[in-house]
């Protein structure tokens, strides 16, 4: 066992005082006061762009600061390169893995440490010590595996490895639930306990409220780069919090009313579909969405629910089996066909499928009807009726820009999303497919594509929701179908749909054996 | 054809072939590190060139081949220090500054060959080096040991470099920052410290291929390696970024070229039969890339600048 207890547990390990970054033309921290104790998880919360990461970057000696202060456990300290943060016990867990794919578990902890001589590496006392701190911390792992053989939930074990192997006696967490099922971010969570156990002290950056409340001895509110709230768990809630992200009320749950549902609009059966290196990514699978009705998507990440929507998008070919919309079998229809019935798609990739960066505001929304009057005729865009037509769409749907010329690439995430969901529900859709809606937007602009959602259930389309965020499958879906490995665990109703229910469906636990 | 299959001409075939896959190897397999390490030198052909005129020049003026394999390398190294600066400091695209350095080695080197030689003088070149014991044993000893000193170095390299890649610490470096740059940034290895110093490494060993084909030949003359550093180049991939892979396809591209040579001296083929035959390296290089194209096995961060923080 190790023991880490630098400064004694309470004690003061780091304060960071009065800390700016100015990027050009953003001011991402703004004197910016932080600090952590020996012993306890400090919860950086905040919107994409407060400045959550750029103080953590800071920190780690990614960015140099433009004035402030850091000092680790009262002394002064200069943290230029992550060599010196890595040196003064300081860790990061990034948001996207930072492991080598190619390398064994045990070479990725390794890394940039002495191990053995120059000429000769010995890793076996590194494999030893990764099983004895498996043990301890209950992090089960193969030394000898590959990361590229790992699911993600083994992943992020390594890299926890990495930090405790390095015992750091702080560690930045980076978003790192993002990627985990409800009950691998338990395991997790028990983890970091235990590290803190030790007098080790964590930063905890997320956006997920729920996740924030459990886990956080102390929460520091971050928006627009600047400290808007400090606060602990037992004396504030999920909407006080949201409050202090945004600057204003919001409504977490979108408001919903009782919709008759129609006909059905969107079939799968017996669905097959490849995914980008061929092996299957969806199997068998069975779903109907009828009019008025959002059926949720909920699962982990990578598990065919992307390969899901693009085949349904006409975007993928279907292996076998059928899909059908509005009456017609658009199995092996091209994605214009497709949409030609009244189908919209909201891809999760916006700015690789769903909008292009270069083009103005204005070209991105007529991408779809840009060869059809009223926006073009005999071959030549009508530019009084694309100025005309843009202009209502972005007032309408809120969309924040200077003007329609505007580069789209120079919007805001948030933005950019509006962009995309104003040009596909222009066109009234019988049938909406939306992939990760709200994804990395700030929560105003998730809270306004939510209530915009539920009237197009209103007004009847039928909407297949695929989402990684389950308050946001569990608020929006009239039925939920959780994907596991490119099948269908279990469809559940919105009444029976709980967290814990649906995070074993995610885990792959089927409905009779749970 | 009858001619061509005799033990003795054989044997003189396979013997040639090693000996003309040295400066293939040691290029490939300089090549082949640097690309570990997520770095693209298209510029092998040109600092080949600049090897092979320094070596043969030093040879010339000093009649010490020793001397003239020094050159080779030192020469290489200078042209690694250069596009290390080129493309890490300065961060310039990878694959249009090796085109550079090609177009300037072929340039200067010719330039340097006119102004300081001016009519192809030949040069007391390598000579064969028997191993002792071994190079008696029958027909293997013809083959393998009655070869020169840089044809025994090539060749003992391939275990070296896999050992250097494979075993030490610097070699685990190597491989992650040619696949996940970012990784090993973030546990404190310097990516661009790595990278400079396996474009010094392998841009000497371009360099020293170079003097290897100049010294075989003992002479020098306008673009003497005739794309011998772009099938270096191309056998990376053939190997599939392993030593022992580079080995096979150099020794393919050795033996096919000491055949059609071989044909041509026997008179097998002739005139515009010899021409056609004397594509073939290239057609292979073709239909080797075209089937090795399905595998996997890139670095993924190959010709990717690693810039911190993004």
């Amino acid at each position: 066992m190790i023991v880490v207890a630098p400064a004694g547990k309470g004690g003061m390990l780091l304060e960071m005082e009065g800390i700016t970054k100015q990027f050009p033309g953003v001011l991402a921290n703004d004197r910016v006061d932080f600090d952590v104790r020996s012993g306890e998880v400090h919860t950086l919360l905040g919107e994409n762009g407060a400045g959550k990461s750029t103080l953590m970057k800071v920190l780690y000696g990614l960015y140099p600061a433009d004035a402030g202060e850091i000092r680790l456990r009262g002394e002064p300290a200069a943290i230029g390169s992550p060599s010196d943060a890595i040196e003064h016990g300081i860790g990061m867990i990034h948001q996207h893995f930072m492991l080598v794919p190619t390398l064994t578990v045990a070479e990725n902890v390794a890394l940039g440490l002495p191990t053995g001589s120059r000429v000769r590496q010995d890793l076996r006392p590194v494999r030893k010590r990764i099983r004895e701190l498996s043990d301890a911390y209950g992090l089960q792992m193969d030394p000898e595996a590959y990361i590229w053989q790992l699911a993600v939930g083994e992943r992020q074990r390594v890299e926890i490895m990495k930090a405790i192997y390095r015992d750091v006696s702080l560690l930045i967490l980076d978003e790192p639930t993002s990627v985990l099922t409800p009950s691998e971010v338990d395991d997790l969570f028990v983890t970091l306990r235990r590290m803190t156990d030790d007098g080790r002290g964590l930063v905890f950056i997320s956006h997920k409220l729920r996740e924030v409340m459990s886990l956080s001895d102390r929460i520091t509110v971050l928006r627009g780069g600047r400290v808007t709230g400090r606060t602990v768990p037992d004396e504030t809630s999920r909407e006080d919090l949201a409050h202090m992200m945004v600057g204003r009320e919001v409504r977490l749950a979108p408001s919903r009313i009782e919709v008759e549902t129609g006909e059905v609009r969107l079939s799968m059966s017996g669905l097959n579909v490849a995914g980008d290196r061929g092996a299957p990514a969806v199997i068998d699978l069975d779903l109907a969405v009828r009019g008025g009705e959002i059926v949720g998507i909920a699962g982990v990440s990578g598990n065919g629910q992307r390969e899901l929507a693009e085949a349904l998008a006409g975007l993928r070919p279907v292996e076998s089996g059928k899909a059908a919309m509005g009456g017609a079998d658009t199995t092996d229809m091209t994605p214009k066909e497709i949409r030609r019935l009244g189908v919209s798609y909201i891809p999760e990739e916006r700015m690789r499928d769903g909008a292009i960066g270069d083009f103005s505001v204005a070209e991105n929304l007529i991408l779809v009807d840009y060869d059809s009057p009223p926006m073009s005729r005999r071959g030549f865009l009508d530019f009084k009726e694309i100025e005309e037509g843009c202009s209502d769409l972005v007032e309408r749907f809120t969309v924040k820009t200077p003007s329609l010329d505007t580069p789209t690439s120079h919007l805001s995430g948030g933005n950019i999303q509006k962009l995309i969901i104003a040009r596909e529900l222009s066109s009234d859709p019988a049938v909406l497919i939306a992939s990760q809606p709200t994804r990395g937007v700030d929560i105003g602009a998730a809270e306004y594509i939510h209530s915009v959602l539920m009237e197009r259930r209103a007004q009847g389309t039928a909407i297949l929701l695929i989402s990684e965020d389950l308050d946001e499958v569990i608020g929006l879906s009239d039925r939920i179908a959780v994907m596991f490995e490119g099948r269908i665990m279990g469809v559940l109703d919105k009444e029976e749909a709980t967290v814990g229910h649906l995070g074993l469906l995610m885990a792959g636990v089927a409905d009779d054996a749970a | 054809m009858s001619d061509f299959f005799t033990v003795s001409v054989l044997l003189a075939t396979v013997a040639a072939g090693i000996r003309l896959a040295a400066p293939f190897l040691l290029a490939a397999l300089g090549e082949t590190l640097g690309q570990r390490s997520g770095v693209l030198n298209l510029g092998v052909e040109g600092v080949m060139l600049l090897g092979a005129y320094g070596a043969y020049y030093a040879t010339l003026r000093t009649d010490s081949v020793l001397l003239g394999i020094l050159v080779g390398l030192a020469v290489g190294a200078f042209m690694g220090v250069v596009y290390g600066v080129v493309t890490l400091a300065l961060k310039a695209e990878q694959g249009i500054s090796g085109i550079g350095v090609f177009i300037f080695g072929l340039g200067l080197s010719d330039l340097l060959f006119q102004r300081q030689v001016g009519t192809p003088t030949p040069i007391d070149g390598l000579r064969d080096w028997e191993v002792p014991l071994l190079g008696g044993l029958p027909w293997i000893g013809e083959v393998l040991f009655h070869q020169n000193v840089l044809v025994y170095a090539a060749f003992l390299l391939v275990p070296v470099l896999w050992y250097l890649i494979y075993r030490t610490p610097f070699g685990m470096n190597v491989r992650a920052v040619g696949e996940t740059p970012e990784a090993a940034d973030s546990l404190g290895v310097s990516v661009n410290g790595t990278r400079y110093l396996t474009i010094l490494i392998g841009n000497s060993m371009a360099g020293l291929a170079g003097a290897a084909l100049a010294l075989e030949l003992g002479i020098f003359q306008q673009n003497l390696t005739n794309g011998h550093g772009f099938i270096a180049i191309a056998l990376v991939y053939f190997g599939a970024w392993r030593p022992a892979g580079v080995m096979a396809g150099s020794l393919v591209f050795g033996l096919v070229s000491a055949t059609v040579l071989q044909w041509k001296t026997l008179g097998i083929v002739a005139g515009t039969t010899a021409s056609i035959v004397g594509m073939f390296p290239a057609v292979l290089t073709i239909l080797v890339l075209v089937i090795v194209s399905r595998r996997t096995g890139a670095p993924s961060a190959l010709t990717r600048p690693f810039e911190r923080g993004r």
